[in-house]
């Protein structure tokens, strides 16, 4: 897994409140077997004109001049600064592949859908979670062209790159660890492989037609 | 002090605890599609590491499936990239093995939250995962069940542990009883209106009461897979006979002694009376009416008799834009009664309502009925083979087809239409499925989530009606 350590980025707000994850990835684009390739058909229905499918060259599709990540001043945005429940709706993990193949690094937002959250977490993708009058006064602050956040993990800070403003998150110590090393789940679960058979073999015992 | 059913599904299942809270949780049932599972399974091969106690896996192809065609054989799924996920499961499946697997073309395929249950794959006490969101439907069975992403899948395939950290605990009463054509999904709907869809978020949420204990386990399938849509991962009932009588003599249910054994243990999955919840939320059974949305969230519902609500009457800034953004996307102006709303299609069926007992409630309103000549489709997708075959061993797809439904084969099929049901834009659906987001069921589609007899009651008007006062 990717680290997530500092981050110094443009900030491009999506001002609308429980974007679902169909939204972020239609359907249409799940049929991959392959875990990349997301990244141009983020927010596909809102971003383009046309219909998308797959296989279709994205980059000669019309584009909705009207949506936010379309707007030049965006390019190159790394932070997603979001409303509450976004990422409600279905289990694809294909929605955090999406929104990091697109270039995003961390979303900011005063809340997520549960499994969007976990799923993030697992491919290196950082959801903060502010309160609902911190993010208001970050999609204020947003209409400044240009402007950039500063997320410190370490630290658990979202700050304005002159520091006038800082704000603290919290977040798991062992979601953090992880993140902030890069470290990988599963090995880490293997790590208590005896204490998981020795569960095993007790549930086993206690429980028999769960393992026929 | 008491624990909730929750408290206990969580307790027995805990490996390993971290100190903030984090654990390792021992999954008993792992259910795998071939939308979510095949970057899992090449994560697991990529690493070199074998499946964990892959007889715990239990697999369907149903997200890519069509619901016409199959006398063509796998040639039926025309889609070339539907036709590579689902090879690429059952060549995932031959490769590391399963307790089962029912593809494309078996007569007990189906969606994976209808076969779970209908084999007795699904069973009382158990952790339940699936890369699925709507993994929370086997809750019903009272047991700890939800949805997971690949990466997860992966995790759980390798591992048999989930990491997680335990939820809050979440009880939704709904006393007295529901009035007559008032069911589960209206029940769901209610209460999704009334909390929103970020009511249950963090939350793992048990549903209890007279007007629940009634239910059937279709009905209680039908509420624990709407929990999500109010936010919660995990939605459950406790055991009791209800339950028990389901799951004897399906093909996994234990048998002989141990199905003694079992019941004994089932039969302490509930609640204790002095158990703390965090949020207690309470309704009234024959307060709820049949339910119809009118926006692009499962929280944008109102009652049938109501009328499309008016954003101007809302304070919310942030909210009443998203109001007026559904309102544009699907098309509706405030104070529309729901009544006068014309359709173009009628979807019933999914994981949320493709039991026999959703279709034998379509049925009994469509008899000797036509549908109304404004409605292009009116379709019904089994949510399994076992389901069709039973429905037709009852005359129902007689019924539906001399009304003139579409009888289909199972599958998922337009609740998501990752296969080629799906509507085209500005089409307008009553659909018994789960979510009416934005382009769910086709780009530009707009879809009223209803209960399957509201569905059928629509097909038949050509709008919506109060299925109540149906002859």
């Amino acid at each position: 897994m990717e680290k997530f350590t500092v981050l110094n980025a443009l900030v491009a707000p999506l001002d609308r409140a429980n974007v679902d994850t169909d939204a972020i990835i239609p359907k249409q684009f799940l049929k991959s077997i392959k875990r990349s390739g997301y990244g141009p058909n983020l927010f596909d229905a809102w971003r383009y004109l046309d219909i998308g499918q797959p296989g279709m060259n994205d980059a000669k599709r019309p584009l909705n001049p009207d949506f936010i990540l379309n707007q030049s001043r965006y390019q190159g945005a790394e932070i997603l600064l979001v409303r509450k429940n976004f990422g409600c709706g279905s289990s694809r993990e294909h929605a955090p592949w999406a929104l990091q193949q697109y270039g995003f690094k961390c979303v900011i937002g005063p809340s997520y859908g549960d499994i969007f959250f976990n799923n993030s977490f697992k491919n290196g993708f950082l959801p903060v979670v502010l309160s609902e009058a911190e993010v208001d006064g970050l999609f204020y602050d947003c209409a400044l062209p240009g402007f950039r956040l500063v997320v410190d993990l370490e630290r658990q800070t979202v700050a304005t790159t002159d520091g006038s403003k800082s704000y603290k998150f919290d977040i798991d110590a062992s979601r953090r660890n992880s993140l902030l090393n890069g470290l990988d789940e599963i090995d880490l679960t293997l790590r208590h492989a005896d204490e998981i058979r020795a569960f095993e073999a007790r549930r086993r015992e206690q429980l028999p037609w769960l393992f026929r | 002090m008491g624990r909730t059913l929750y408290d206990k599904l969580w307790d027995s299942h805990v490996v390993h605890a971290e100190a903030d809270g984090t654990a390792l949780l021992y999954i008993d049932r792992h259910l795998v599609h071939e939308v979510t599972s095949p970057q899992a399974f090449e994560g697991l091969k990529l690493a070199g590491r074998k499946p964990w106690r892959i007889g715990s896996v239990v697999a369907t192809a149903d997200h890519n499936t069509p619901t016409t065609g199959w006398e063509r054989g796998l040639a039926g799924i025309e889609d070339p990239i539907s036709r590579l996920q689902v090879d690429t499961l059952t060549a995932n499946i031959k490769e590391y093995g399963a307790k089962a697997y029912f593809p494309f073309l078996d007569k007990r395929q189906g969606i994976v939250h209808v076969i779970g249950p209908e084999q007795g794959a699904t069973l009382p006490g158990m952790t339940v995962v699936c890369g699925d969101s709507h993994t929370s439907t086997h809750g019903a069975f009272g047991c700890l069940a939800h949805g997971i992403g690949t990466s997860e899948v992966e995790h759980v395939l390798a591992t048999q542990c989930l990491v997680t950290k335990k939820m809050k605990n979440m009880r939704v009463s709904v006393a007295g009883q529901l009035g007559r054509g008032v069911t589960a999904k209206d029940v769901a709907l209610a209460i999704i209106g009334r909390i929103g869809t970020a009511g249950g978020t963090g939350c793992a949420v048990e549903f209890t009461g007279s007007a629940i204990r009634a239910l059937s386990m279709e009905g209680r399938m039908t509420l624990c897979n709407m929990a999500i849509e109010a936010g919660a991962r995990a939605g459950m009932v406790a055991v009791d006979d209800t339950t028990i009588q389901y799951l004897q003599g399906r093909p996994f249910s234990p048998v002989a002694s141990e199905w003694d054994q079992a019941v004994a243990t089932w039969k302490m999955l509930l609640s204790d009376a002095d158990a703390k919840f965090d949020h207690e939320i309470k309704l009234e059974g024959q307060d709820i009416a049949p339910q119809v949305t009118w926006g692009t969230s499962p929280e944008m519902v109102v009652s049938v008799e109501a009328g499309v609500p008016d954003p101007e009457k809302e304070k919310d800034p942030v909210k009443r834009e998203g109001m007026e953004r559904a309102l544009a996307y699907m098309g509706l102006k405030p104070r529309t009664p729901i009544q006068e709303i014309l359709l173009d299609k009628v979807f019933i069926g999914s994981c949320t309502n493709s039991r026999i007992e959703d279709l034998r409630a379509a049925a009994a309103v469509a008899k000797g009925k036509r549908v109304a000549a404004n409605i292009k489709v009116a379709m019904v997708v089994p949510g399994s083979g076992l389901v069709k075959a039973q429905a037709e061993k009852e005359g129902l797809d007689r019924i539906f087809r001399e009304s003139g439904f579409e009888w289909r084969e199972p599958g998922c099929s337009m609740c998501l239409a990752m296969n080629a049901d799906r509507l085209e834009p500005g089409e307008r659906c009553a659909s018994t499925s789960n979510r009416n987001f934005e382009g769910r069921q086709g780009a530009g589609g707009r879809t009223h989530l209803v209960s399957p007899a509201m569905a059928a009651a629509a097909a038949i008007a050509g709008h919506f009606v109060d299925v109540r006062a149906w002859r």
